[in-house]
């Protein structure tokens, strides 16, 4: 038997793999990405897709299970928001074959909207769940939740944290275990959610869970370590392995690693026989509020707060009272590292030109472009989740129509993006006669999440070419007349199509398409772009030390305060020509 | 917990912090260790300040060091190596790339590049700098200062017992391994010659 060092997310793909598991979707979305990225590899034994939001991977992948196969789909913490609808009626229906969902939290919000805890979601639509804490558990408790799955004819949620998903530790690695299909038969009373149906499932779903209760009593997964019994501590997850290193051999452990249903009845035997029982967890208290319901005293959030992730030094400091030392640093010798749009990146003049307009509202989206809205771009005005920027802006013109306010409505958003949830909103503004401007970052990839596949690139997860969806021809078939694409590194041209749609009546599109500065062009991408790449250079004499090219942020540019020039650094541009375009002494050209 | 040593690699995006952990790691295991290690992605990476975190030992629970925590930080880059001190024990040792990056707000002229960090830095911990830019630069690799500084954090910390040739030659695409061979061995000869140097 080999051993490997995998991330979490590796680990859950090996799983995958091993559990003989035949299908898995999934829409990108940090920290999860890399579990598709990696099932994809393995092309002749699992079919893996990009499906356009997460709300579709998981119907595909109950679909595939229904009709009898082992199926997968995996998400960010938010991508459960937007697959949630899906998640809570097939708790009724259940599967046929194996059905495994992966939500992968994130606790300090390192890439995402919220710090949310969607532990909660297990326990709200009833499906069991299994938390992992390190990559050889992420692969186990695959194989487990197939096995529970098939057994149970319910999905099984699997519940990451961004520390697990993205920490390397050691996985055995097994074989892949082929299973035949589950055999579909046909019956509405079990496969559809007609009120008189959901009635029965209801009630089953209550005897499902009470069974489910006493496997995770029996689970190898909710295991007690005994050591001194003054300290017991209940914890899951990454808190576990914080819990371990900080306490070490002075407390006994009640690892939860099954964590909905809890096992009540081992939490209570456990807490009998140490003096005091901590929970230690990140986020919310979700352990804790079941605990305390069961009428069992314990610490927690007196102790620990729930905002931002947990470590050891907090858990020594907190619990234990030992102050960690450190070498104290004075902050404010540190000047900020804030992430910016990539030198070349074709967002940048379109978040320029709208800054320079006084009197719109911006509503932003999901993505890179989510930059824009930084100094000193200061091109957004909102930015609420995936696909709100085009219903926000179709809310907001109608705000200025009521109250006649002097402003216009815009939206931006990536091509990914209007992909996953834009289009229904886009159809809304049509509909619903909006004044709203729609502009359709169309940079040819999912760019934030390193760079995946979608229905506009015209190749699928695997590699495989496929029909491209072409944004223009949707959007005039949702009903949309005025629609213009145009290439965003022509300033000029921008500029007068924003005045363009800015004067019109109705809802207007703009797609502005250009490929992401990183991404790897396709034949077809270099057959339409060309390879554009050069290099841009100030000349010096012209310079008058305005600094105005600055204002587009491009992390190429330099500012010299003691010569009072801007310069460009050579490795990073990529001749986008967007600085020199905006420079008023034309002192920036090409590096012929 | 006894024996276990804790890394952080600290730089700026782009700048090959991952490639030479994912090394480090590899050559960490041969030698028997359980090891982990830590990353974040994502939004973070846009020519943001990044880490990674590499922890080995007898047996290794939590992925990730928090403050006062590392024996060891390797630092790319100047204003990073300070951002990131605090994070080291108190007699934990730094190795410091010689290299400046200028944050936007830097470039851009709203803000002037730190003065005096280097002074405040050795003032308080263990320093060794390396002019791995420049050494990169001289073997014809200016790409390769990861590899150079992966070769200088492998003779600080006398992990020579396994063959790191062998594993960059098997591990870095065929292309690049001759250059990041020169690079570790220019590195690694750095430390054991005595050129890492304080101010």
């Amino acid at each position: 038997m080999s051993i490997e060092l995998m991330t979490g997310n590796e680990a859950i793909a090996r799983g995958v793999y091993e559990a003989g598991i035949r299908f898995a979707a999934a829409y990108p979305g940090t920290p999860s990405t890399e579990i598709l990225e990696t099932v994809a590899g393995w092309k002749d034994a699992v079919i893996a897709e990009w499906a356009p939001n997460e709300k579709v991977a998981l119907e595909s992948a109950f679909g595939f299970s229904i009709a009898g196969g082992r199926a997968f789909a995996s998400m960010k913490q938010v991508g459960l928001n937007v697959a949630s609808d899906p998640l809570f009626s097939m708790a009724y229906t259940g599967c046929n074959g194996a059905l495994v969902v992966v939500t992968a939290d994130e606790p300090g919000i390192h890439s995402s909207q919220t710090e949310q805890d969607n532990r909660y979601y297990a326990k709200m639509a009833k499906v069991p769940m299994l938390e992992p804490s390190d990559s050889q558990e992420c692969k186990e408790m695959v194989l487990e939740a197939v096995r529970l799955s098939e057994q149970y004819k319910t999905p099984v949620l699997i519940r990451m944290t961004t520390r697990v998903c993205h920490s390397k530790g050691l996985v055995e690695i097994g074989e892949r275990q082929e299973a035949p299909a589950c055999a579909y038969e046909k019956d509405i009373w079990q496969y559809t959610t007609m009120p008189a149906v959901s009635k029965k499932l209801r009630v089953e779903i209550e005897e499902r869970l009470a069974r489910l209760r006493a496997v995770s009593e029996e689970s190898r997964f909710n295991h007690i370590e005994w050591n001194d019994k003054k300290i017991g501590i209940m914890t899951s997850g990454i808190s576990y392995q914080y819990a371990k290193e900080s306490f070490q051999e002075s407390a006994s452990y009640l690892k939860i690693g099954f964590s909905f249903p809890l096992p009540m009845d081992k939490i209570r035997a456990f807490a009998k026989e140490v003096d005091t029982l901590y929970v230690i967890e990140e986020t919310e208290p979700y352990l804790e509020e079941q605990v305390k319901a069961a009428g069992i005293s314990c610490i927690g959030r007196e102790k620990l707060t729930g905002v931002g992730e947990l470590s050891v030094a907090i858990l020594d400091k907190e619990l234990r009272g030992v102050e960690t030392t450190s070498l104290p640093i004075e902050e404010e010798r540190l000047v900020a590292r804030p992430p910016a749009l990539c030198a070349g990146c074709p967002h940048r003049p379109v978040f320029y030109e709208l800054a320079k307009r006084r009197d719109i509202i911006v509503s932003g989206d999901i993505g890179c472009y989510g930059l824009g809205a930084m100094p000193p771009l200061n091109g957004v005005d909102t930015i609420l989740c995936m696909g709100a920027s085009v219903s926000g802006a179709h809310g907001m013109a109608k705000a200025i129509e009521t109250y006649g306010l002097n402003k216009k409505a815009v939206s931006v958003i990536g091509d990914s993006t209007f992909f996953h949830s834009g289009m229904t909103s886009l159809l809304d503004t049509i509909y619903n006669k909006s004044q709203a401007v729609t502009i359709i970052l169309d940079n040819r990839i999912t760019g934030m999440t390193g760079h995946q596949d979608h229905p506009g690139t015209g190749y699928t997860a695997q590699g495989d070419a496929t029909r491209e969806a072409d944004i223009e021809t949707i959007v005039k078939a949702l009903g949309i007349q005025d629609v213009r694409k145009i290439n965003p590194l022509d300033m000029e041209l921008l500029r007068e199509t924003l005045d363009w749609a800015f004067e019109l009546d109705g809802p207007a599109v703009i797609i502005t398409r250009w490929p992401c500065a990183l991404k790897k062009m396709s034949q077809k991408d270099q057959t339409e772009f060309g390879t554009y790449f050069t290099k841009c250079a100030v000349d010096a004499k012209k310079c008058v030390g305005c600094k105005l090219c600055t204002k587009c942020g491009c992390p190429a540019l330099r500012f010299d305060k003691e010569e009072g020039k801007a310069s460009i650094d050579q490795v990073q541009c990529l001749g986008c020509m967007v600085c020199a375009q905006i420079c008023p002494k034309d002192a920036i050209s090409e590096v012929k | 917990m006894n024996g276990v040593k804790s890394i952080l690699l600290a730089g700026v995006g782009g700048q090959g912090t991952i490639l030479a952990s994912r090394l480090l790691t590899i050559g960490l295991l041969e030698m028997g260790h359980d090891v982990k290690m830590s990353e974040i992605h994502g939004m973070s990476q846009r020519g943001g300040s990044v880490t990674t975190q590499v922890r080995f030992g007898k047996k290794i629970c939590a992925p990730t060091i928090g403050i006062g925590g590392a024996d060891l930080l390797v630092s790319f880059e100047e204003m990073e190596t300070y951002r990131w001190l605090s994070y080291i024990k108190p007699d934990g040792k730094v190795i410091m790339n010689d290299y400046r990056i200028p944050s936007a707000p830097i470039l851009s002229g709203q803000a002037d590049y730190p003065e005096g960090l280097k002074e405040e830095i050795q003032k308080k911990a263990d320093l060794q700098i390396i002019d791995a830019a420049k050494m990169a630069m001289e073997i014809g690799q200016p790409k390769a200062m990861n590899v150079v500084l992966l070769g200088a954090l492998v003779g600080s910390m006398d992990l020579m017992s396994v063959d790191w040739e062998k594993i960059i030659r098997e591990n870095v695409r065929p292309q690049f391994v001759e250059g990041n061979l020169k690079a570790f061995r220019r590195g690694m000869d750095s430390v054991r010659a005595g050129e890492a140097h304080g101010i």
